[in-house]
């Protein structure tokens, strides 16, 4: 980045998409929330009257803390895709915006901030239902608010790269099933990755979701010592991946 | 004084040379239009002005700063209004307002009566609270032109401010155009209307495949050359303007 950010202009980019949100989330909201909640009932209940136990917990207290984390997941990867692709291309925000003091390293700040606003509120959404259900065990829960902004912070930079790589909307539908759909199945929500082939596990290794599984279950438990390396993972992942979506939104906006 | 000068300005995107090494400059006060078919390099030539685009090499200075260096302190004096509608298709026509004032740090309490006015001005008032996506044509033209005030600017850069309005709008656009500019507001704007340049303008730009083939008020350019601009166009560029 050959210019520092300016905080104040992200703030604004933050604010506008916070303001429109805030007008239309009631026709929206229920595909984020609605769908962990099914999972956790059909799997939870249905698939829980079979598996009973995972690890000395029963199968919906295994399943549920889990859902909080592929719940920020898919919430901050619709909104740093579809979202920030219909600005920048179809209604034309971005251009909007950068006639303003706005620049175009503020404007990608501002993006990835609100994504990752994102990952907060649909994960805290979770958490607060899973523990109306009596699944978490622990007020420890309400410490992963921070990590689900430093995982949201993930979730947007890897959304807004490829919405600065893609020749056009479809190929989004590449990034979901290619990327998050495999990595929601193997990153420990609905069983224990050890049980697969070791290189299973190696991969998951590698995906936001496994760690942010780690934490989310234990902090629901209040097993607060084991996650320390998910933790950290998490903050060096996104540090290190931040300089390439203001690179390549860069290259993609301005010519 | 001048408000924007540029020396050897040149813009190429990939192999196209879209812009070929053009000067001019725009004083304080004046209505200055660069005038061309499309493809001329109208466009580029603007948005290099108002820092979306860097120059490929020249250099451009808008109120004495270097575009490269200072783009948030140059837009901050600027209002743009662009050739397509980017209003905020989710928000109200007051809203709007509103929240693209924030982007200049111009909060609510400022902003309020500044829209207002505004909207008087473009005689929207009574649309205020009523959706983008409600709007007719002329009235969305009507409302970026408010949206280009809102931070009260120095310099106004109109990309087409009229292409696609009937004859009616267009009319009242060049109306507020006008009262803008005897209130001392610098404007440029691109058009390829004959009718807009002579009308608005001091000064015109003559574009042709990203050249400055000539540059002077209207009616030297019209004694020189006889009849209309339009007619000038074609003699200077051997092209029809529709073209």
């Amino acid at each position: 980045m050959d210019k520092l950010i300016n905080i104040t202009h992200a703030f604004r980019v933050w604010q506008r998409h916070f303001t429109v949100y805030r007008k239309l989330y009631k026709s929206s909201i229920a595909f984020n929330f609605i769908e962990p909640v099914l999972y956790l009932v059909a799997l939870g209940f249905g698939l829980g009257a079979f598996v009973r136990e995972i690890n000395g917990v029963p199968y919906i207290n295994f399943i549920a803390p889990g859902l909080i984390a592929s719940s920020a997941m898919f919430a901050t990867a619709s909104e740093c895709t579809y979202g920030t692709y219909v600005r920048m291309t179809y209604q034309k925000t971005f251009d909007a915006i950068l006639a303003t003091p706005v620049n175009i390293y503020d404007l990608v700040a501002g993006e990835l901030i609100w994504g990752a606003t994102k990952s907060v509120l649909y994960g805290s959404i979770i958490a607060v239902v899973i523990s109306l259900f009596g699944l978490t065990s622990s007020p420890a829960i309400v410490l992963i608010v921070p990590l689900l902004f430093i995982s949201g912070l993930i979730f947007a930079e890897t959304a807004v790269i490829a919405t600065a790589l893609v020749p056009g909307i479809d190929s989004f539908s590449y990034f979901f099933t290619l990327l998050l759909t495999p990595s929601f199945l193997f990153s420990g929500i609905f069983f224990p990755i050890d049980t697969l082939p070791p290189i299973v596990a190696k991969i998951a290794f590698f995906t936001p979701l496994y760690h942010l599984v780690n934490i989310c279950r234990a902090f629901s438990t209040g097993m607060l010592n084991t996650v320390t390396p998910d933790i950290i993972w998490l903050i060096a992942v996104a540090a290190l991946l931040a300089p390439y979506p203001f690179r390549l939104m860069k290259r993609r906006i301005v010519q | 004084m001048n408000v924007i000068t540029a020396n050897k300005l040149i813009k190429d995107y990939n192999s196209l040379r879209a812009l070929n090494s053009i000067d001019f400059e725009i004083r304080e006060g004046e209505c200055f239009g660069f005038l061309g078919p499309n493809g001329a390099g109208k466009t580029t030539a603007m948005s290099i002005i108002y820092c979306f685009m860097p120059p490929t090499s020249g250099e451009v200075k808008v109120f004495d700063m270097d575009v490269l260096k200072q783009p948030s302190e140059i837009k901050s004096r600027l209002g743009v209004m662009p050739q397509d509608n980017n209003l905020d298709p989710d928000l109200t026509v007051l809203e709007n307002l509103i929240l693209y004032a924030r982007y200049y740090n111009i909060m609510k309490k400022d902003s309020l009566p500044q829209a207002w006015k505004l909207l008087d001005f473009v005689e929207l008032r009574e649309k205020a609270a009523v959706n983008i996506q409600k709007l007719s044509g002329g009235m969305k033209r009507r409302l970026l032109l408010a949206r280009a005030l809102i931070n009260d600017p120095d310099l106004l850069v109109l990309d087409e401010p009229t292409t696609g309005l009937d004859p009616h709008s267009r009319h009242a656009v060049w109306d507020q155009l006008g009262r803008l500019k005897s209130g001392g507001m610098t404007l440029l704007l691109t058009t390829h209307y004959m009718e807009e340049a002579e009308k608005l303008c001091d000064r015109v730009a003559i574009m042709d495949s990203g050249k400055i083939v000539k540059l002077d008020t209207p009616s030297n350019l019209m004694q020189e050359h006889g009849g209309h601009l339009e007619d000038v166009y074609m003699k200077l560029t051997g092209k029809s303007l529709e073209g």
